[in-house]
C-alpha cells in the first residue's frame, strides 16, 4: 500500500490503527440543499467519513460531487462514490480531475446497479469501464500523473485514497476473495463491504481473505444496515441485488409488534457491529441505514465507537 | 438445453477450435499484419462474426478473450464486464436485470477449469478499446493489437503479483 495521504481523515484513522466508521449519505433528489445539510448537521461528528451515493440503486439522485463539496465545506470528510455505469472514461476523469480540485481525496470505484433495477429502465447503460479499471485508472492519474489515454495530467497529480468494494455473499463465493484480490493489485486502499447479515458467510470469506494476506494489503470495512421494521429488512432481501438476510432475522422481526421492531433493528444491527469488530481483518464498519438514518448516532454510540479521534 | 450451452459446458471441442484457429492466425500473421487491419478485418469479419455469433453469441468486441473466460462471451453481460461477476449476482446464479438469465460471468468460472486455462481467472483484463469494435479479433490477436493497454499502465496483470 502506497502512503496513505494526510489529507483524507479516513486515511489518518487507519494510519493510527483506530477501528474507522464510514457512514453512508444519499444526496435529495432534487435541488434541495436543505436536505442534504440536515443529513450533515444530524450526522456530524458520528463517523470518519461520509460516502456519497452516485445514483443509488440506479434511482435519479442529486450527483455525488457536488454533494461532496457541500460536505467539505461544512467540514466532514467525504467519500465520492463513481458508479461505471452512468459515465464513460472521459466523464469519471473530469470528475476524478472535478474532485481533486476541490481538496477531495477519498473515491470509491464501483460497478453501480444496472439501470433496468432503477427509475430510468430506458437508458442505456454506460459500460465503458469496468470497476477494476476503474481503480486502476485512478491509480495512474495519482502515481503515474498520466489520463487514461497516456497524457500527462498538467501542474500536479491528483491525491486519492482509492476505495472500491466487495459483496461476499454474491455468488461465486470461492471467486470473491480473488476479485478482492484484483481490486487491490488494481490499486485499491480501503473496501467497503455490502451490507452484512448472514455473519457465517462473512466469516468464511474473511478467513479466505486472511489465509490470501489481503487484509494486510487494504483496510476492509464491513458494512451493517440498521433497519426500522420488518418491511426494511424484506426490502433489503428483496429489492437490494446480491443481498443475503438469513431467514431466521426475519422471524426474529416477524414476531414483533411495529414498535418492538423498530428496537429490533437497532439491537441487531448493534450485535452484528460487535460481531464484525471481532473479526479478524476487519478494520472498521461501513454503516448505510437505508431510509433509516436516525438511527444512525444511536447505533455507532451503543457500538462504543463515540466520540470519534480527531487527528 | 442448446446446443451452445452443451459445447461450452463440455469445452473440449471448443477448446480444440481455439487451438487450431491460434495455430492458424500464427501462420496468416505476416499476410494479414500487410493487409493492415482494416483492410484485413474486412476480409476475416465476413466468416468470423457468424460462427462465433452461433457459437459464442459473441458481441464483435474487438479484442476476444474467451480463452481467458471459459469459452463464455463477457460481453454478454449486461454490464459487459472483463473482470469477473458484479455484486449484484442472485443467490441462485442468475443476473440481477432479470433474475433468470445465468450470470455470465458464473457460467464462466464453472467453465474455466475445464479448460488449460484455469489460471487466467487470476489475470486482470484491460478495459474495451471501443475502436476495435466490430473488428474481426482474428485479426486483432494475429497483428498483436488485441491485447493493448491504453496509456501507460505498467502496473500488475495477475494477481499473483502481489500475492505472498
Amino acid at each position: 500500500m502506497t502512503t496513505p495521504p494526510s489529507t483524507s481523515n479516513l486515511a489518518r484513522v487507519l494510519a493510527a490503527g483506530h477501528p474507522a466508521v464510514a457512514v453512508e449519505i444519499s444526496p435529495p433528489v432534487g435541488p434541495n440543499p436543505e436536505a442534504l445539510h440536515r443529513q450533515i448537521e444530524l450526522l456530524r461528528g458520528i463517523a470518519d467519513v461520509y460516502n456519497i451515493t452516485d445514483n443509488q440503486s440506479a434511482r435519479i439522485h442529486m450527483a455525488s460531487l457536488p454533494a461532496c463539496i457541500m460536505l467539505k465545506e461544512a467540514g466532514l470528510d467525504p467519500v465520492a462514490q463513481f458508479t461505471c455505469r452512468d459515465r464513460n472514461r472521459l466523464g469519471l476523469q473530469a470528475d476524478l480531475v472535478g474532485a481533486a480540485a476541490f481538496g477531495i481525496t477519498n473515491v470509491l470505484a464501483l460497478s453501480g446497479d444496472h439501470p433496468v433495477c432503477g427509475d430510468h429502465p430506458h437508458v442505456k447503460p454506460a459500460g465503458d469501464i469496468d470497476s477494476i479499471n476503474l481503480v486502476r485508472m485512478i491509480r495512474m492519474m495519482r502515481d503515474d500523473q498520466v489520463f487514461e489515454s497516456g497524457q500527462p495530467i498538467p501542474k500536479r497529480a491528483p491525491d486519492f485514497f482509492i476505495g472500491a468494494v466487495a459483496n461476499p455473499f454474491s455468488p461465486p463465493f470461492d471467486f470473491r476473495p480473488i476479485r478482492l484480490a484484483k481490486k487491490i493489485a488494481a490499486g485499491a486502499q480501503f473496501i467497503q463491504t455490502q451490507l452484512v447479515y448472514n455473519l457465517d458467510r462473512f466469516r468464511e470469506y474473511m478467513r479466505q481473505v486472511v489465509d490470501m494476506g489481503l487484509h494486510e494489503k487494504v483496510a476492509i470495512l464491513a458494512g451493517v444496515g440498521p433497519v426500522k421494521s420488518l418491511a426494511g429488512l424484506e426490502f433489503m432481501q428483496n429489492q437490494v441485488a446480491g443481498m443475503d438476510v438469513p431467514e431466521s432475522l426475519m422471524d426474529r422481526m416477524r414476531r414483533l409488534s411495529k414498535e418492538d421492531q423498530a428496537k429490533a433493528g437497532l439491537d441487531i444491527a448493534c450485535e452484528i457491529g460487535e460481531e464484525l469488530r471481532q473479526i479478524e481483518g476487519v478494520r472498521g464498519l461501513h454503516i448505510m441505514a437505508i431510509g433509516a438514518p436516525t438511527m444512525i448516532p444511536g447505533l455507532v454510540e451503543r457500538l462504543g465507537l463515540l466520540p470519534r479521534p480527531t487527528l | 438445453m442448446s446446443l451452445r450451452t452443451r459445447l461450452q459446458d463440455r469445452p473440449f471441442l471448443l477448446v480444440q477450435a481455439w487451438r487450431m484457429t491460434e495455430a492458424l492466425l500464427s501462420l496468416l500473421a505476416k499476410p494479414l499484419r500487410k493487409a493492415g487491419l482494416e483492410r484485413a478485418s474486412r476480409w476475416v469479419r465476413p466468416v468470423e462474426k457468424p460462427i462465433k455469433r452461433l457459437l459464442f453469441d459473441c458481441q464483435m468486441c474487438g479484442q476476444c478473450i474467451l480463452h481467458y473466460t471459459g469459452m463464455t462471451c463477457p460481453m454478454t453481460c449486461p454490464k459487459q464486464l472483463r473482470n469477473g461477476p458484479c455484486g449484484g449476482v442472485c443467490q441462485d446464479g442468475t443476473c440481477e436485470i432479470d433474475g433468470e438469465t445465468p450470470c455470465a460471468w458464473v457460467k464462466a468460472l464453472e467453465r474455466l477449469p475445464r479448460t488449460p486455462w484455469d489460471h487466467e481467472r487470476l489475470r486482470i483484463n484491460p478495459p474495451v478499446d471501443w475502436q476495435l469494435e466490430d473488428m474481426a479479433s482474428w485479426v486483432t490477436l494475429a497483428i498483436g493489437r488485441d491485447q493493448v493497454t491504453t496509456g501507460s499502465d505498467q502496473g500488475p496483470r495477475y494477481v499473483t503479483e502481489i500475492l505472498d
